[in-house]
């Protein structure tokens, strides 16, 4: 017994070094293809990227890849595949910055209201792609393609046409600004009571808190809840759940619109904790690197928490990379690598395993 | 056979002669131009090449999320290549390229046993992410533009059908017969002959041979012994299996396949559509490339249907915004239809809702001269979502589409 334990854990160990070495060697030879030398790179990375500056933007960075890959986590337990994240927290982020500063509100029941138009949004757009899988048999996944590209064109003609604030006359085009009650302060008075100093450049995102606590409710929901394993057993094997008695259409439609819901969030930590406002600079692809974090972390809270993180990082450090005349570029390489090599190796793991129990059963069988 | 060639002949007609009815009560008259019909097949072309790769791997049972990276390195190579080595040699880099990350998709899915979804998501965030990569390289090294655009790619010619649209053959200059009636501005004929037009006219040599490739994917998918194994693959892995047919190679076949059109569709966009590579080049086309596949319930005279719609919507909405301004009223029209079938089959509910969309749709006509640009690009998605909705549940995918297989039956 004990001697299995033992393998179980190195094999859970093998899969993710493994795609980190191979990463490693195929982001190395992506940096020896522009004549530069791959330990310079890295050296330069890390000691850019672990700078207390830069980590609190590499937390920064983290926060919305998180929340938006806990959306995507959802659908993959229930067996669907939310590609939709990406057009959901862009409307869930400029319904709340338009409706959000309209009115004022105490402190924190200001932005818990904002939160909820985010997460009302993101949860209808998501709907649409619910419906039209339960009642019309569209695939999720290419419903939720084209919701992408619609609201892209439809928050880009509603700020241009209804949302812009007209009062301040930029070329960069904005909804009108928060008022303080609806900005979510930043974590830096925290971090300066365990000793972190103010560095230039911003704080913490308050978002972060949320964040971990949308993480804890994610795992505590799927793992610990009726409702959680009724969604797992659509996802692992639709007809013995529904011969179980789990209505499958139904679940399916909830586990979609819960996870627009959590995406309309994903929008929020730059608009609640930067700019206060929905601007053309709105970051973009937020939700395409997190289906990557969802997929590295294996729709695990903890697991998806560190390749948020993981890729925070490469993403903020590799900025360095242009300082010693690399494309800083690279991250992407690293990025794709690493999720690509991890998908094969976790599938290459499972089926050893499954090797090994078929022989261990036929071992007891003979004996 | 023959008869559903007649049926959709038929319906084409009816179609045409509803846009020429529009065209005359809007005056939007590039709703029928020799332009537009023309723009329409350049843009269809690509979309429809992503459908047929699609085609051929998921036909195989593999799913092909990935076909949007495979166009985006074509495109890429394409403009490298090209404006190097000449248009042909572009081409075939295009191909070779989108090749390329379908072998990787074929590891993965084949080899490995990855969740197809999963792999093609991956392969689409890696294409992405090497061009852009590789870009930034070529522009520090000085030979291209900017980071994100290739150097120009001379032009790989066209020509036009002859006596019927034009065009010069050793020295012969042909009558242009489609293009002389479309200039009589007779109501339905001109309309017919200037799109036939359009549809004849200037067609560059990749379009012609992207043209062949679909009745020539019908013949080698339904009339010849591998396109039989292919499909077994797709429908029946493990009976295949027991038959003799090597799957892992027909899947690894099928995968290839698809890469090397998508990644000839990518070719298509930088070489022909425009004249250099430029990020963002691919902009979803091959998704609605898989879209078109659905559409057309995985056949590829359906694959060329749905590429043309596409096609038709992007093509109005580049060329003409005031156009798809008087789509509306083919949208009514359409609701109509729905409403006439609804009543019939006594679904009384069902009709007085659409009966109101109708009515909003017109009231929306009628009351906004122009749509706002950023609205007028969503069309061609819209389109999409639509037809989806109502065309879906008539569809029937391979049996084992999206199963991962493994040889001796353990998963």
């Amino acid at each position: 017994m004990r001697k299995v334990k033992l393998s179980s854990i190195a094999l859970a160990v093998a899969a993710p070094l493994a795609a980190a070495i191979v990463s490693i060697i195929i982001s190395s030879v992506a940096v020896l293809a522009s004549h530069k030398s791959p330990m310079d790179a890295y050296k330069t990375m890390w000691e850019f990227g672990s700078a207390s500056a830069q980590l609190m933007q590499v937390f920064n960075t983290a926060t919305p890849y998180y929340i938006a890959a806990l959306a995507i986590a959802i659908t993959f337990r229930a067996g669907l595949f939310n590609i939709g994240v990406e057009g959901q927290l862009r409307l869930g982020a400029i319904f709340a910055a338009y409706f959000g500063a309209m009115f004022t509100l105490p402190p924190v029941l200001h932005i818990l209201v904002i939160m909820i138009i985010a997460m009302t949004i993101g949860g209808l757009w998501a709907s649409i792609a619910g419906y039209l899988k339960v009642k019309r048999g569209v695939s999720e996944v290419i419903s939720t393609i084209m919701l992408n590209a619609l609201a892209g064109g439809l928050s880009s003609y509603l700020l241009a046409n209804y949302f812009v604030d007209r009062s301040t006359n930029s070329n960069n085009m904005s909804t009108k600004a928060l008022p303080a009650s609806g900005q979510f302060p930043n974590l830096m008075p925290l971090l300066n009571k365990i000793g972190v100093k103010n560095q230039p450049g911003g704080g913490v995102y308050g978002m972060l808190l949320v964040a971990m606590v949308l993480g804890v409710i994610f795992w505590f929901v799927v793992n610990r809840t009726r409702f959680g394993f009724e969604l797992r057993a659509t996802g692992s094997n639709p007809i013995a759940a529904r011969v179980s008695g789990v209505n499958s259409k139904r679940m399916t439609f909830v586990a979609l619109a819960l996870s627009g819901a959590v995406a309309g969030l994903a929008g929020l930590p730059a608009v609640l904790g930067d700019t206060h406002a929905f601007n053309m600079g709105f970051r973009t692809g937020i939700g395409f690197s997190a289906i990557a974090v969802a997929l590295l972390g294996r729709n695990n809270a903890v697991g998806m928490a560190i390749s948020a993180l993981l890729f925070g990082f490469l993403e903020v450090s590799s900025r360095a990379l242009e300082l010693i005349d690399i494309a800083p570029e690279t991250y992407v390489i690293m990025q794709g690598s690493i999720l690509l090599s991890s998908v094969i190796a976790y599938e290459i793991v499972r089926r050893y395993k499954l090797t090994l129990q078929s022989k261990e059963l036929a071992k007891v069988v003979n004996a | 056979m023959k008869t559903k060639a007649m049926r959709v002949l038929r319906y084409v007609a009816i179609l045409v002669f509803i846009l020429s009815v529009i065209r005359l009560i809007t005056g939007a008259s590039d709703l029928t131009s020799i332009g537009t019909a023309s723009a329409a097949l350049l843009l269809s072309v690509p979309i429809a090449m992503a459908g047929l790769g699609g085609m051929f791997s998921e036909r195989a049972g593999v799913v092909n999320i990935g076909l949007e990276g495979m166009m985006i390195m074509g495109a890429w190579a394409g403009g490298m290549i090209g404006s190097k080595h000449g248009p042909w040699l572009g081409l075939l880099a295009a191909i070779f390229f989108g090749a390329t990350g379908a072998l990787l998709h074929a590891v993965a899915t084949i080899t490995f046993g990855v969740d197809h979804v999963v792999s093609g998501v991956a392969i689409n965030i890696i294409a992405a992410g090497l061009v852009r990569y590789l870009s930034t390289i070529f522009y520090k090294s000085g030979a291209w533009l900017g980071p994100s655009q290739s150097p120009d790619v001379t032009s790989i010619g066209s020509n036009s059908f002859p006596i019927l649209s034009g065009g010069n053959f050793f020295g012969w200059k042909s009558p242009d017969l489609l293009a002389s009636i479309a200039n009589k501005h007779w109501f339905f004929i001109s309309d017919t002959a200037s799109i036939l037009r359009g549809l004849t006219g200037d067609l560059s040599y990749v379009t012609l041979i992207a043209i062949i490739l679909i009745p020539l994917s019908v013949f080698i998918i339904w009339k010849t012994p591998f396109g039989l194994r292919l499909r077994s693959a797709g429908e029946a892995p493990i009976a295949a299996e027991s038959l003799g047919v090597n799957v892992y190679s027909m899947k690894y076949v099928g995968v290839l396949i698809s890469g090397a059109l998508a990644g000839l569709g990518g070719g298509f966009l930088a070489i022909v559509a425009a004249n250099h590579y430029q990020e963002n080049q691919v902009a979803g086309r091959g998704f609605i490339g898989l879209a078109a596949l659905i559409f057309g319930n995985y056949r590829p005279g359906g694959i060329l249907l749905g590429a043309g719609l596409f096609g038709f919507a992007d093509a109005l909405q580049l060329r003409d915004s005031a156009s798809i301004h008087a789509l509306i009223l083919l949208v009514v029209t359409i609701l109509i239809f729905l409403i006439y079938r609804d009543i019939r089959k006594a679904k009384f509910i069902k009709a007085g809702l659409t009966f109101i969309f109708a009515v909003l749709s017109l009231w929306y006509f009628l009351a906004v001269d122009q749509l706002p640009g950023q609205l007028v690009t969503m069309t061609p998605y819209i389109t999409t979502l639509l037809v989806m909705s109502l065309a879906s549940q008539r569809l029937r995918l391979p049996a084992a589409d999206g199963v991962p297989y493994r040889r001796g039956g353990m998963r």
